[in-house]
This record gives C-alpha cells, sequence and structure tokens, in this order.
C-alpha cells in the first residue's frame, strides 16, 4: 500500500528535532524531580511533554520505518509483559512488513486452536489472520506475574490516555531517580509523567537494548519514539487512509459549498437587487 | 407549478416544500432547523450499519466496536460519523434553541412548536446518553452507574425503580441490551415527533428576524430557502469532514478507549460535552435530591419559558435590554458548561454556584421581568 519510497523518505532521520525535545524533556523531568518536593507534596504527576510528531500533520503518514522498529521493540521487550489483543498479524502487511515477513513472524507464536476430530484443543503455529496472541492466558496470571500490577493491553493505550502519543513517549523515557524524601513501597518505580509518580513497570529500555538492522541507533529515546509509534498505528491503524480521504472527502464538501454559495446568489439575486419606490400618484 | 395541485400528495409536496410560503427576511439562523433534521438523517442511517456489526452483549460490545473500527471496511468511517455526528446535532439544535430564543420564536402562537421541540431536546438527550453506554467503556459504564443511579431519589421504591432500569442489581449485560434497544427505538419517536413539530411550524409558518408576520414579502421555498438550507448543509458537512478525517477523537472522552471495568472507577467521571451544563447544575447543589431536582428544573424551565413571557415584542432587534441579557446568558451557558469540567473544590464550586443561578435567572428574570421593563419603558417613552 505504501511504497518504498514513502517509507525511505519518512524515515530520513525525521527522528533529529524529536530526539533534541527529548534531551530537554529528560533534563525538565530531572528538574521536576530535583525540585521533588512539590511534585511529592501534591502527589500528581509533571505535565506531559508535547513532542512534534512527525505523523500528526495533515498532510503527514506515519513513520512506516518507525513502525517497522516500534514492531521490533514491541515484540523484544514489551510482549514480555503486554499484549496487543485488538492487532492482527495480517495488519501488518504492506504497514512494516512484506507478506512473507509477516507469514514468517506468525509462524514464532503458538496459538490455541480447536477442537479436533477428538474434541481436543490444540495449539499450532499462527498464520497471519490470527490476533496477535498476547504473554498471559488471562488478567489473573498477568497479575501473579507482575506483583499484582497488570500490564494494560497496549493496543488501545495512545487513544486510551489524555495526549496519547505524548505521553506514551514521556512515559518511557521519563524514568529517574526518586526525588530525596520519596518512599517508593517495594516493587514500585518513580516516573514524574505517571499519575501519582510511582509506577509499577520497571524502567523496559535500556541503550542497547535491541539491534536495529537497519543500523539506527538504540538509544532509549530512540526505541522510545519508535515503539510509540509503533503503538500510535496499533491504536488508529486506519489514520493514513483516513488522512488521504479526508482529503478528498473535504475538498468535494469545500467545493459543494462554494457552488452553493455561488448557486445561493444566482437565485437571490433578482431578490436582492429590487428597488422599491413609492410614488404619489396625487400629485 | 399548478399542475402539480391535481394530484393530492402531490399538492401536499408543492404547498409544504415546494411553493410553501416563506419571509423573505429569514437569515441563515432560520437553516439550523433544517440541518438538526438532516443531522438526524446521517445518524439514523449510519447507525443503522453501525448496528449491523455490533454485538449488544457486555463480553463483546467493546471488541465488536474495535471490529467495526479496525476490521469492518470503512468502518471506522461510519463510526466516527456517528459518534461526531451526534456532537454535531448537539451543536446545531442548540444553536436552533439560541435561535428560538433570541428572536422570540416560542411567543405566541407558537408555544406548542416550543413544547414540541423542547420535547425532541430531552429525548435527544436520552438518545445520546444511551447511545454513549453502548461501545462499552470506562466513560460509558460509569456515566451509565451514576446517571441511572439517579432515579434512586424516589422516595421509598428509589432502589426497587434503579434495579427495575438496570434489569439486575448492577448495570450489566441487561443493561446494555435494553439500551442497544432503546437507542435503535428513540430516533425514531425523535423522527415522529419532527413531522409533529413541522406540522406545528406550518400551522403559523416560520417567525423571522422582524418578528411580524407578512403576507406579502413572502418568497417560495423552493428554490429561495431551499438554497440556503443547501448552503448551510454543506457548512455543516465541510466542518463534520474535517472533524470526522482530522480530529475524530478530539470531542470524546480517553477513557471510552478502555474497556468498561466494574472493579475500577475513571480518575474522573465526565459526561460528554453537550451535557455538561446541566451536569454543572447537578453538582453544585451539595444534597442528592437537591441536586437532581434542581437540574431537573433547570429542564422544566425550558417548556415553562413560554409562559414566563411577558414582552409584547418577539425579536430581540428590537429589545434592547433582553438582547443584552440574551448574550450574557449565552456566555451564562458556555461558561457553566465548563463548570462541569472543574474539580469540584470551592474556588469552582462558587463559580458553579454563580452561574447555575444565572442560569435560572435569565428564564424567569429575562421572561418575566425583562419584557415588563422594556414595556414600561416605551410606554413612559411614548407618553412623553
Ligand atoms: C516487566 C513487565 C513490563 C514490561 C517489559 C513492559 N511493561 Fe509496561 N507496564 C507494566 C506494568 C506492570 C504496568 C502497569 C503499571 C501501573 O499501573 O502501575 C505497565 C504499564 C504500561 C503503560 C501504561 C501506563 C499508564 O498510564 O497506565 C504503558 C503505556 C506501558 N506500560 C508501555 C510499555 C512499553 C511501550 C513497553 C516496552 C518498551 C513496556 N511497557 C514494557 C509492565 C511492563
Amino acid at each position: 500500500m505504501f511504497s518504498r519510497a514513502a517509507m525511505e523518505a519518512a524515515r530520513v532521520a525525521r527522528s533529529v528535532p524529536l530526539r533534541a525535545r527529548v534531551a530537554a524533556a529528560a533534563s525538565a523531568a530531572a528538574g521536576a524531580a530535583a525540585v521533588g518536593g512539590a511534585t511529592v507534596l501534591c502527589d500528581d504527576a509533571v505535565h506531559t511533554v508535547e513532542y512534534d510528531w512527525p505523523h500528526s500533520g495533515f498532510l503527514q503518514t506515519f513513520d512506516h520505518a518507525a513502525i517497522r522498529r516500534g514492531w521490533q521493540v514491541y515484540r523484544e521487550v514489551c510482549s514480555t509483559c503486554h499484549s496487543i489483543k485488538f492487532v492482527a498479524f495480517r495488519n501488518l502487511i504492506g504497514v512494516s512488513h512484506s507478506e512473507a515477513e509477516v507469514k514468517k513472524i506468525a509462524a514464532e507464536f503458538e496459538v490455541e486452536d480447536g477442537p479436533n476430530d477428538e474434541g481436543e484443543m490444540f495449539e499450532r503455529p499462527a498464520k497471519p489472520s490470527d490476533r496477535i496472541p498476547g504473554p498471559y492466558k488471562n488478567e489473573a496470571s498477568a497479575r501473579a506475574a507482575n506483583n499484582g500490577a497488570y500490564p494494560p493491553d497496549l493496543s488501545l493505550v495512545v487513544k486510551g490516555r489524555h495526549l496519547g502519543h505524548h505521553y506514551v513517549m514521556s512515559l518511557l523515557t521519563g524514568y529517574t531517580e526518586a526525588p530525596v524524601g520519596k518512599d517508593l513501597l517495594p516493587g514500585l518505580h518513580y516516573n514524574p509523567y505517571f499519575p501519582g509518580t510511582s509506577i509499577s513497570m520497571p524502567p523496559p529500555l535500556m541503550d542497547g537494548q535491541v539491534e536495529y538492522p537497519d543500523g539506527t541507533p538504540a538509544t532509549v529515546s530512540q526505541m522510545s519514539k519508535d515503539v510509540t509509534t509503533f503503538l500510535a498505528w496499533c491504536a488508529e491503524p486506519e489514520m493514513d487512509e483516513r488522512k488521504r480521504m479526508g482529503m478528498k472527502w473535504c475538498s468535494a464538501m469545500f467545493l459543494g459549498l462554494a457552488l452553493s454559495m455561488y448557486y445561493k446568489r444566482f437565485r437571490w439575486s433578482p431578490l436582492k437587487t429590487r428597488k422599491i419606490t413609492y410614488h404619489d400618484i396625487n400629485r | 407549478m399548478s399542475r402539480l395541485n391535481l394530484n393530492s400528495i402531490l399538492s401536499w409536496v408543492d404547498s409544504h416544500i415546494i411553493d410553501y410560503p416563506t419571509a423573505m427576511n429569514l437569515n441563515y439562523n432560520w437553516s439550523f432547523g433544517s440541518s438538526a433534521g438532516f443531522c438526524l438523517v446521517i445518524q439514523i442511517l449510519s447507525g443503522a450499519f453501525l448496528a449491523m456489526h455490533y454485538a449488544g452483549e457486555t463480553h463483546y460490545a467493546f471488541s465488536s466496536v474495535e471490529h467495526i473500527m479496525r476490521d469492518v471496511k470503512s468502518g471506522w468511517l461510519i463510526r466516527y460519523m456517528h459518534a461526531n455526528g451526534a456532537s454535531f446535532f448537539f451543536i446545531v439544535v442548540y444553536a436552533h434553541i439560541f435561535r428560538g430564543l433570541y428572536y422570540g420564536s416560542y411567543m405566541e402562537p407558537r408555544q406548542q412548536l416550543w413544547w414540541s421541540g423542547a420535547l425532541i431536546y430531552v429525548l435527544m438527550m436520552a438518545t445520546a446518553f444511551i447511545g454513549y453506554v453502548l461501545p462499552w467503556g470506562q466513560m460509558s459504564f460509569w456515566g451509565a452507574t451514576v446517571i441511572t443511579s439517579l432515579f434512586s431519589i424516589f422516595p421509598f421504591i428509589g432502589k426497587e425503580v434503579v434495579m427495575w432500569l438496570w434489569g439486575g442489581f448492577t448495570v450489566g449485560n441487561p443493561t446494555l441490551n435494553r439500551f442497544f434497544s432503546l437507542h435503535y427505538l428513540l430516533p425514531f419517536i425523535i423522527a415522529g415527533l419532527v413531522f409533529v413539530h413541522l406540522g406545528l411550524l406550518h400551522k403559523d409558518g416560520s417567525n423571522n428576524p422582524l418578528g411580524i408576520k407578512t403576507k406579502t414579502a413572502n418568497v417560495n421555498f423552493y428554490p429561495y430557502m431551499y438554497v440556503k438550507d443547501l448552503v448551510a448543509f454543506f457548512v455543516l458537512l465541510s466542518v463534520l469532514s474535517v472533524v470526522i478525517f482530522y480530529f475524530p477523537n478530539s470531542l470524546g472522552d480517553p477513557d471510552n478507549y478502555l474497556e468498561a471495568d466494574p472493579y475500577g472507577t475513571p480518575a474522573h467521571i465526565v459526561p460528554e460535552w453537550y451535557f455538561l451544563p446541566f451536569y454543572a447544575i447537578l453538582r453544585v447543589i451539595p444534597n442528592k435530591v437537591g441536586g437532581i431536582l434542581t437540574m431537573g428544573g433547570a429542564i422544566a424551565i425550558i417548556f415553562l419559558y413560554p409562559l414566563l413571557n411577558t414582552s409584547i415584542l418577539r425579536s430581540a432587534n428590537f429589545r434592547p435590554i433582553y438582547a443584552v441579557v440574551f448574550w450574557l446568558f449565552v456566555a451564562d451557558f458556555c461558561l457553566l458548561a465548563w463548570s462541569g469540567t472543574t474539580p469540584v473544590d470551592d474556588y469552582f464550586k462558587v463559580i458553579g454556584a454563580v452561574v447555575s443561578i444565572g442560569y435560572f435567572a435569565f428564564f424567569v428574570f429575562g421572561g418575566l421581568f425583562v419584557g415588563w421593563l422594556e414595556k414600561t419603558l416605551a410606554f413612559r417613552a411614548l407618553s412623553k
């Protein structure tokens, strides 16, 4: 659906200004932690940093190379705890991977199917048409594995939080030392962007955690940006198509508006240009 | 056109749509009515298509909506149209109501027309509230819990009434099921009332910016009013398209993208924006029964307004004091909506109380007193 060239063009280091802002945001977070007193007292969160996403403009598509890298981060890091249950393997086709690649990726997962002729459920390698299986069978087993915390499904997290992608990006790059005087319960970590500032997710990313085949340096901010782009796509897979369709619809409606305004003028001009005069016939 | 009149159906069409006489000076504020009807059509059509893919069952409701968003061809378009269409329906209807307030369209002989419109508005609120429950997100569930619990104010039988509404001991599957059914039913009742509204409109004809009935300055509906309504439709469609395609979630709450969880209350339970003024009034009274009655009063007073009127002039164009009071009311209404989003603490509570009083003051003061005052001042000036 999306040409190589477009993906290539989108890839060309759009991340530079973003990275600069991450650095600024990180120091802001550190600053907030340093003057932590205020943060702790009201026990609220630091304001989400608003980034300049390469996909937020009217004419901008997702950075598809970032989606591809983001899938890698999700697969290698986040998927140990989080599911993306509304996304199917086939959704990746033409977005970040080719059909052959997706078939191979799907086959690495096992899904339950059945019952077979003997009435038994069985495991089989996943197919592109399957939804991506999550790490846990259900919420209870997820909680059991995470000290009682529940890693939420991430397929809608970008739509399900205020400022969506800005928030996820801020959260992932926002981990710092807890300020002096802030008591964290065991198993909790300090993140000034998380409401309440104590989060049960350990800092998921470290520099160099994944190795990108395209040679992009895997810094925390780069991986965060990529996985956030991926999650933004998971939440709104229709976005590119929506914006393209929007151009057509809106143009049609604006044209309709212009024509109907002309038509209105045309119909009304005889009435609007009428002149009513008074003649006194007795004069 | 006269050949049309030979057939009874065609002659009805002719006299009510084609050659229907309308005052020539109607401005674009008179297009909100037809635009509201247009919104109803958009909602019913997009809703019918959504219902083809939606599952009204608590285990599947949320994922069936995601199925619509992801798997159904152009499903996202239909859903965004329906969700944002509801907001635009309210924008248009609020504008329509304010138009009526400004130009005195509620006054004699159009009181019944006003009442039928107010009834449509109440049914719209019910339909929109119920519809918001269907995606079964966090706000759906908790909004439904809060609002249905309001019915517990009935003395003695309150609890039974609420459980009867729920069909169980909490908001659950029976609730969702009946809400789906009602959400499909109510729009057709609204459509029926729209015809009643139109029938009552055609009894006396439209009011106009001068508020004076004319027999000579009329034009045919077609093509003169038709073209103006057409322009209004395209304005509506243009803005709606921009929202649907570029800001489809800007009017919604992020919490509704989290599946309903009866064990986890969202941090803030906020209704959709079009309910905020009434929500603010509900919250401003610290007592539950008092709050509900006051909110009920806020809606009831809309119905009462034609009876409170003392003015002999319709249009605010000729009522300088009322015009000021009217615009103050518009500002008050917006502030009231904003106040519905604020946390309930001392500072905001005071603002909420002031604008709530302002709301009622408009209807009582603007209706009873301003009309009398203007009349008195005018007669005094004339008698000099
Ligand atoms: C060790 C398990 C684990 C890993 C790995 C992990 N998370 Fe989490 N995550 C959690 C838990 C547990 C929570 C719940 C936090 C809470 O509610 O305190 C969470 C919550 C979240 C949230 C929601 C925060 C909120 O506002 O509620 C987001 C977003 C998130 N994780 C993203 C990610 C991303 C992206 C990755 C991969 C880079 C990742 N997580 C990796 C365990 C994990």
